[in-house]
């Protein structure tokens, strides 16, 4: 009992506090930005801190959903010490295959949907696995040849949907979901649109996260991969492979991030209209705000998602929206920030509580 | 791997080699171009655009030298190189043009502040800091141009033009003459003039301050005692530490001076690229900066080169009906992928070799199957040349020793 007493209060000490009042900061910075520039501090204030309506509610649980599975694929891969900055790259490819294999409609009925999702999860993981391919036989930086696959993924998409897509308006797209695939969603409030159906994809894969590090042999040899790969090469485990399957599994997360939207609310494939970018980036940084961990990442991709869409609300009071990006990264910078001297504070008063029994005990020997 | 170190004697032979590898690139490309009939490959208006294109990622390489030579990786360059547009734009509507490349460099040393105040007093993670100034840049351009730049004249909510840029210069006499050279299509010499006529032809001013910036940062860091003490901290910032260096005052400076950088090529990009702001102008070319940073081996004349090259690729993407001419670019890379196969061949790397002349042929087949590549794919060049070139070449690449580890004062045993 006390050991969970114990646990709690550490935890409170040390995970939530510097998180509030790290997000109380980033709160305060950019409204002292917005005070700097002249534009009303109150109004903005008023407007971020306001209780969404139902309908704002069912878009923050539909953008977060997106979001957690973008930060979950780039979580998997810092648990492992790489930096996957082509979640971005991925999940534009997996969205892509999979519309123009659930557009194609190969598979009837219900069963298409389960069969895109596989789809997309395959072409996410083909994306990453250039990546991990070159970082693990040629030793090429797995950054930089991500930042080069982001900008091909992007131009490959529009490439295919262009030659093999049809016209739509002044946008080229894929062909349309049939209605018999269509999910439906969850109906939450009467008055406000549904939530969308694939939504719950953020919760199986965030229990399929948990589980598999917290629990299973691999999860422990990515983790001790991701600490020391010298020590894990001493202890059996190849850091290479590890690579190479860490990065095919953050693919095929990275290629479901878009499907919520896709089956919920587009059924069409077409940049720019028909798809939402930056969820890659956005992904990044919340996975970074959560820690890596499942509860982490909800509370992260909650909150951006809030932050976003009660952005909306400023340009009634007279306030750019884009200033909510300023908060967002304020709250990453902020909350790194807030553990890290937390950390510090941690580590001095362990280190005085040792030098406290010691010197009780060892007194007479230094005199 | 063992490392010995160069006598003199084998420097000059590295040297000459070079310049044998420089001369048969070039012959290649103007085969290439004869053979092809493609004469847009090296004309003063290609080469030109090249230039300008190449700038900006020049300087953001060179910005993120800076700050890495001092051991902090600086992944933010492209929200400070954002913060630099912003800069330029406001500071040149109000007060002029040099004011507005001084404001660009401001704003980009800014960011570059707020990334060392992180990353070096806080100890925080080098990549955290940089996506979230990342984050921070693009947000921060897109508040700042719509609560300024809605009522100016000229502007909107996202777009700014009609300020004061930086003047251009024609060198009268070389530009005309090396000109009509170029027009004559010769081999060889039609193609150096081509690249003389490109330098020399409505030159801005903020190009010739790039290019020189090059030399300067060079200098500065491979000559001066500040440099070496710069460079130490990147290389064991605790032996420094021992040798009375201060490691956090260095690293500072660096991280400034590299935001300082990143900001003029956002400058570079407001006032030269184009005439005009508008919101996400830098569209990922501080990435490509660090890409090109990577590429160019740390070292200033490596960055030169790959953003050059970075900067060609990207030129000719701009090309109006531009299809032939990647297509004979297709044609000139599989030559000069074979000649480097041949020479790894004859070094003993095999395995290498073989990878490189398969690359080389299937470049080469893809060339005759085809007659023109799609616009779509010219935009990729860059991209996927680059993912070539590091394939092959990384394993010879050496980052500072001690780049993006945390370091904390008092370390040192």
């Amino acid at each position: 009992m006390s050991q969970l007493v114990r646990r709690v209060t550490q935890m409170v000490t040390y995970s939530i506090v510097p998180t509030l009042v790290a997000i109380a900061a980033a709160l305060l910075a950019t409204a002292a930005i917005v005070w700097i520039s002249g534009a009303p501090v109150g109004g903005f204030l008023e407007a971020m801190l306001s209780v969404p309506g139902q309908r704002d509610l069912v878009i923050i649980v539909n953008q977060a959903s997106m979001i957690a599975l973008s930060a979950f694929a780039a979580a998997i891969c810092f648990r492992m010490n790489i930096f996957n900055i082509g979640v971005e790259g991925q999940y534009i490819i997996g969205a892509c295959a999979g519309a123009f294999f659930a557009g194609s409609g190969i598979v009837p009925g219900p069963l298409n949907i389960l069969a895109t999702l596989v789809v997309a999860m395959l072409a996410g993981m083909a994306w990453a696995m250039i990546a991990a391919v070159l970082n693990v036989t040629r030793g090429v930086s797995e950054v930089i040849s991500a930042i080069m696959l982001n900008y091909v993924a992007l131009t490959l998409a529009g490439y295919l949907v262009k030659t093999y897509g049809s016209k739509s308006g002044y946008t080229f797209t894929t062909g349309t979901i049939p209605p018999s695939s269509q999910p439906l969603g969850f109906g939450i409030f009467s008055g406000a649109p549904d939530v969308w159906a694939l939504s719950i994809l953020a919760v199986i894969v965030a229990v399929g996260y948990s589980f598999l590090l917290g629990w299973t042999r691999f999860g422990f040899d990515l983790r001790t991969a991701g600490e020391s790969r010298t020590a894990a090469l001493a202890n059996g485990i190849n850091p290479k492979k590890m690579v190479l399957i860490t990065m095919a599994i953050s693919g095929a997360i990275a290629g479901l991030v878009w499907m919520p939207s896709f089956f919920g609310s587009t059924h069409t494939f077409g940049i720019p209209e028909y798809f939402q970018r930056g969820l890659g980036f956005t992904g990044l940084a919340v996975a970074l705000l959560g820690r890596n961990t499942s509860l982490g990442i909800f509370f992260g991709a909650t909150l951006f998602a809030f932050l976003s869409t009660q952005s909306n609300r400023l340009q009634s009071v007279g306030v750019g929206r884009d200033v909510v990006e300023i908060t967002q990264g304020v709250v990453v910078l902020m909350v790194v920030i807030a553990f890290e001297i937390s950390r510090r504070v941690k580590a001095r008063r362990e280190q005085e509580s040792v030098a406290r029994e010691l010197g009780a005990t060892s007194e007479g020997v230094r005199a | 791997m063992t490392r010995t170190i160069a006598s003199p004697a084998a420097v000059r032979q590295v040297r000459y080699l070079t310049w044998i590898v420089v001369l048969a690139v070039l012959i290649t490309v103007s085969l290439v171009r004869v053979l092809t009939d493609q004469n847009r490959m090296t004309t003063p208006g290609t080469l030109r655009l090249a230039l300008i294109a190449a700038c900006p990622i020049l300087l953001a390489g060179l910005g993120g030298l800076w700050a890495e030579r001092a051991g902090i990786v600086n992944i933010g360059l492209e929200g400070q190189m954002l913060l630099g547009t912003w800069g330029a734009a406001f500071f040149a509507y109000h007060f002029g043009a040099w004011a507005g490349v001084a404001g660009a460099i401001a704003m980009g040393a800014l960011g570059g502040l707020l990334h060392g105040l992180a990353t070096v007093t806080f100890g925080v993670d080098h990549i955290i800091s940089g996506v979230a100034i990342n984050i921070i840049g693009l947000g921060a351009v897109g508040y700042l141009a719509q609560t300024f730049f809605d009522g100016y004249e000229g502007g909107g909510p996202r777009n700014l033009s009609g300020y004061a840029v930086p003047r251009e210069v024609t060198i009268p006499g070389i530009s005309s003459a090396a000109r009509w050279v170029s027009e004559q299509r010769w081999f060889l010499i039609s193609d150096v003039a081509g690249a003389i006529a490109g330098v020399t032809t409505r030159l801005s001013l903020l190009t010739i301050l790039a290019l020189l910036l090059v030399a300067f940062t060079a200098w500065v860091l491979w000559r001066t005692p500040f440099g070496l003490r710069l460079r130490s901290c990147g290389e064991s910032p605790q032996a420094a530490e021992t040798l009375g260096v201060n490691v956090y005052l260095y690293k500072y400076i660096a991280v400034v001076i590299s935001g300082g950088f990143a900001g003029l090529g956002g400058a570079y990009l407001a006032m030269v690229a184009s005439s005009s702001f508008t919101t996400g102008q830098t569209n990922g070319r501080g990435y490509i900066g660090l890409a090109s940073m990577i590429f160019g081996n740390w070292n200033p004349t490596g960055v030169l080169a790959s953003s050059l090259m970075f900067g060609y690729a990207d030129g000719i993407s701009l090309l109006s009906n531009n299809g032939p001419l990647v297509h004979a670019i297709l044609l000139l890379l599989a030559v000069l992928l074979l000649g480097y196969a041949a020479l790894k061949f004859r070094r003993g790397e095999r395995m290498t070799a073989y990878v490189v002349a398969g690359i080389a042929v299937a470049l080469f087949a893809w060339y005759l199957a085809v007659d023109s590549v799609p616009s779509d794919f010219t935009g990729m060049t860059p991209y996927i040349l680059t993912l070539f070139v590091l394939a092959v070449a990384a394993q010879r690449l050496r980052m500072p020793a001690a780049d993006g580890k945390p370091y904390r004062k008092g370390q040192a045993g």
